[in-house]
């Protein structure tokens, strides 16, 4: 299977990842004692593991050539993505579901409030995830700026309830309806632009809202943030500090659900089928009577309303807003999720948050190197499934004659 | 009978280059029209002008569905067009690819309903039923083309000539008064095209009128009622299949050169 000029190539690439690394893997220089110290060794692992990387992967594309073209035989059958249709049938679908629900509603009981904490920030991120999916997986526009929304939601909690007292309930769905409106005002000037230069336009409109609140001091309280925000009630209830992170807990999971059920039903309708057509060909959908500026006005809408509501969620969560917290990363991160999870499926923003939230959270021994394995894991996955973890299954219908 | 489809002095200018000069044109219901002409002549833009992707320099498109005063097409968007009864297939195939075909159909139907995002939200009675009727009508159509067992298989994995004939149903899915078929037998097999032939014919016996551009003469000289000859932008003739067949302007534009086709 692998050829001899595999090998040279897996040399060659081994030989340049040890001149690569030198000088930060073999070099030690201690200023102090003055001493340079060769870590001989460390080049031999370099070359090493990135020759056999590079073999394994050679393996992996002659393999999957090879299935492929059995597949153009018709020897074998295009596997679509994971293989859900073994979850999709009765028998398996209601157990697991009624497994993982009961795993999450005992979650608080199971585990500290540490834990608590970092899983609903995860939930947030399902949250922000599904609605950034309604926008760049389905509707297919680039957004680089959604934290922008997130940002709206947050500081639109956190002003009510220092200037009027605002309680959360009150301030969620005008949260969602800010963040909408602000998706408007987005959408508008970027309605004729597509791909780079809409993604370009998004990323500065993202820091413009950051900006905006860095320095605008009168108005957000500029750097130091809004503090002491309450968390959400119920009923005029007084919890303990542990109480009511549990009570947020089950609320972000109300959230979650509310969420995929409109998603949900938003792409199996009149609506989520104009934005695929739109993503797929833009030109034709305008031809087929689709109303290019409505369709796309109501993405960017939907989609900046769930970032306002779950920046209302962040507000409450960490009782403290400032601009710090909705760096472009945040958006980055978000559009990861979408993208490795696989864009327009709901099942595969859940598990790319799972992969990119919680695993940085588990493995903190390794932080110093997230950023580096975010890189990788993206670079991979583009080249080995380019539609995301899971891939976006079409609804079928069932034929009646 | 009042023509359903007036074209009047239609010009269209790209900066200095004039695509289209004082086309007059009109269209009757019920018939087959066919638009030829050498490439470059203009056919493809005026397409794009009478559909909306462009708004034409001057003159009047003027559309008059039965029994109602006619309407002016310029300067609308496409999908205004397309709501007032104009619906177009694509010289290269732009179909949805990721879709389903049965969606391909489904999207026609969008002009012609009316869900809201909070109707599709709570699944209302109204949107229940319209959905199962987009889904009806949208199968009807496939049966018709034949491609009804192929309804849940992606657009893009069809063959080429169902490829094509999806494109004329998802056209047939707006409920269109005229029907523009741009170049619908390009790339076709001689059997692809003996379909498209029957296909035609039987939409124009449902009482549907149709455009097409083709350059397979012995198609064009078998459907069309009434053949438009275009050149540099320019109508240079009009009339039978006949007429324009021994049209001596014609000729030398055009038919010259492919005598062994005509």
């Amino acid at each position: 299977m692998l050829t001899v000029k595999d090998c040279r190539q897996a040399l060659i690439l081994g030989l340049w990842f040890m001149f690569l690394t030198f000088p930060i893997l073999v070099i030690k220089v201690n200023p102090v004692e003055k001493t340079v110290v060769w870590r001989w060794p460390n080049m031999l692992w370099v070359g090493g593991v990135s020759a056999c990387v590079y073999l394994l992967s050679r393996v992996f594309l002659a393999r999957r050539a090879a299935r492929q073209e059995r597949i153009r035989l018709g020897l074998e059958k295009e596997s679509k993505g994971l293989n859900l249709a073994v979850f999709r049938q009765p028998k398996v679908c209601l157990p697991l579901l009624g497994g993982v629900a009961l795993f999450f509603l005992a979650f608080p009981a199971l585990f500290s409030t540490y834990q608590l904490n970092i899983m609903i920030t995860a939930l947030m991120y399902v949250v922000l995830g599904l609605g950034l999916n309604i926008v760049v997986g389905v509707a297919g526009l680039l957004d680089l700026g959604y934290v922008a929304f997130y940002a709206v939601g947050a500081y639109s909690y956190a002003l009510l309830h220092l200037h009027f007292g605002i309680g959360f309930w009150t301030a969620l769905p005008i949260g969602g309806l800010l963040g909408a409106l602000f998706g408007l005002l987005l959408g508008f000037p970027v309605l004729r632009l597509r791909g780079d230069y809409l993604a370009i336009v998004t990323l500065g409109f993202g820091e413009i809202i950051r900006l905006v609140l860095e320095n605008w001091g009168e108005f957000s309280q500029g750097p130091s943030g809004i503090s002491n925000i309450a968390r959400p009630g119920f009923f005029g209830l007084e919890m303990s500090l542990d109480g009511s992170i549990t009570y947020l807990y089950y609320l972000m999971i109300g959230m979650v659900l509310f969420t995929i059920f409109v998603v949900n039903r938003l792409q199996d309708s009149r609506i989520g089928r104009a934005w695929y057509a739109l993503r797929e060909d833009d030109i034709a959908c305008q031809a087929m009577g689709v109303d290019k500026t409505r369709t796309k006005l109501a993405a960017f809408a939907l989609g900046a309303a769930w970032a306002g509501m779950a920046g209302v969620f962040f507000a409450a969560k960490t009782t403290y807003v400032n601009p710090a917290s909705f760096t472009f990363l945040e958006s980055a991160i978000i559009l990861c999720i979408v993208v490795l999870g696989g864009m327009g499926s709901i099942v595969g923003v859940i598990v790319g948050t799972l992969v990119l939230i919680l695993l940085p959270e588990y493995l903190r021994a390794l932080a110093d190197y997230r950023m580096l394995a975010f890189g990788a894991v993206l670079v991979v996955m583009m080249v080995f499934r380019p539609q995301g973890i899971v891939s976006t299954v079409r609804r079928t219908y069932t034929l009646h004659r | 009978m009042h023509p359903l489809l007036t074209v009047s002095a239609l010009t269209m200018d790209f900066g200095g280059i004039r695509a289209l000069d004082h086309l007059d044109l009109r269209i009757h219901p019920g018939e087959i029209a066919a638009l030829i002409g050498p490439n470059g002549a203009g056919k493809t833009t005026f397409f794009n002008c009478l559909t909306g992707i462009y708004a034409p320099t001057s003159g009047d498109l003027l559309l008059t569905p039965p029994d109602q005063p006619p309407r002016r097409l310029n300067g609308l968007k496409p999908n205004r067009i397309t709501e007032q009864g104009l619906a177009r297939t694509f010289q290269n195939i732009r179909l949805f690819h990721n879709m389903t075909v049965l969606e391909n159909v489904m999207i026609g139907r969008h002009c012609r309903t009316r869900a809201k995002i909070l109707g599709a939200i709570f699944r209302t009675p109204a949107t229940i039923r319209e959905e199962k009727a987009i889904v009806g009508m949208s199968l009807a159509l496939l049966e018709r083309i034949g491609l009804a067992d192929q309804a849940n298989e992606f657009a893009k994995n069809l063959p080429y000539g169902a490829q094509r004939r999806l494109e004329i149903a998802r056209a047939l899915a707006t409920e269109p008064l005229l029907l523009l078929l741009d170049e619908p037998a390009a790339g076709m097999n001689p059997q692809e095209t003996l379909e498209l032939d029957e296909l035609i014919t039987s939409m124009k016996n449902d009482g549907l009128a149709i455009l097409l551009i083709e350059h397979d003469m012995k198609l064009v000289m078998s459907l069309s009622d009434h053949i438009f000859v275009m050149d540099y932008g320019r109508k240079i003739a009009e009339g039978t299949p006949e007429q324009v067949r021994h049209n001596p302007a014609v000729i030398k534009a055009y038919l010259g050169e492919e005598t062994d086709h005509a």
